[in-house]
């Protein structure tokens, strides 16, 4: 898994409306990576319907979220609709998982990336990152909070 | 609060399933229950609704008689729904009205979501037995 200090690979990905989103596109703004196994599976759609009700508390500390899978930007599409969410979604389609692996979130047995958050800071530069046990584990809100809390106060 | 023995805090969300189901299961346990709001808006839209209507039922002492009511039949969540239940419950309508669009009953119940965002609650229901 990629640490805090490195420098955050580029990468260019569609969303969930087929618009071609960059990494350099956040250059001075925080992002919030948020790599996910699968759309549909009960426990993303927990983890992400959980962050959208924090957003407005997550961006009032000047940070976006973005959520990344392997699945396809018409999935994505339908996820969204489905969960009443508006966090863009990334489909690390194809070549396949290619994002998942150059963050090190990348299962290659189950074919999906880990659950895992990283943060960027506004320079691109990898700021906190928190890699779950095992993708049932979901990361709590909290833990971002308390990330940004220390990001904050390490500024 | 409701029951006696050690207090287990439960994070639960009236638009929720899960919660429905384990509801009655979760109140014959030999402890003090201890309900915090957790609607998770998004998911189920009408939570937040329903968690206000509890709050305010509770104003008028019938808090945990509103969130059985809700769990048990969930079909019923619309506005004429919950005034029959307050009608039910022998509740003031027009206070029950003005307390469950009040900004205090919303406070409250973002201030019950929000530490449970500190934690760690990903999902509902979710049990914190503190001792």
């Amino acid at each position: 898994m990629i640490a805090a200090g490195q420098p955050a690979p580029e990468f260019t990905l569609r969303d969930q409306d087929g618009e071609q989103v960059s990494l350099s596109d956040y250059r001075g703004r925080k992002l919030l990576l948020i790599f996910y196994p699968l759309d549909f599976s009960p426990v993303c759609s927990d983890q992400l319907s959980i962050y959208q009700e924090v957003k407005p508390e997550i961006a009032a500390e000047g940070v976006e979220l973005v959520g990344i899978s392997v699945d396809h930007g018409f999935a994505h599409k339908a996820f969204q609709e489905k969960l009443g969410i508006d966090t863009r979604l990334l489909a690390d389609f194809e070549p396949k998982g290619e994002v998942a692996r150059a963050y090190g979130a990348y299962i290659e047995q189950t074919g999906h990336a880990n659950r895992s958050l990283v943060l960027v800071d506004e320079e691109g530069m990898v700021a906190w990152v928190h890699e779950s046990p095992t993708p049932l584990e979901i990361p709590g809100a909290n833990l971002i909070f308390d990330a940004l809390e220390a990001v904050g106060s390490d500024a | 609060m409701r029951g006696e023995g050690e207090a287990l805090i439960v994070y639960a969300d009236l638009g929720c399933p899960h919660c429905a189901a384990a509801w009655a299961e979760i109140c014959e346990r030999p402890a003090a229950v201890v309900f915090r709001h957790f609607p998770v808006a998004s998911k189920h839209p009408r939570a937040p609704a329903l968690h206000a209507a509890a709050e305010a039922a509770g104003k008028q002492g019938r808090f945990f008689g509103m969130v059985d009511s809700l769990y048990a039949e969930r079909g019923r969540a619309d506005d004429p729904h919950l005034w029959e239940r307050a009608e039910r419950f022998g509740l003031d309508l027009e206070r029950f009205e003005a307390d469950r669009r009040s900004d205090e009953v919303r406070a409250r119940v973002r201030r019950d979501f929000e530490s449970g965002i500190r934690a760690g609650v990903i999902g509902t229901p979710a049990l914190y037995s503190p001792s």
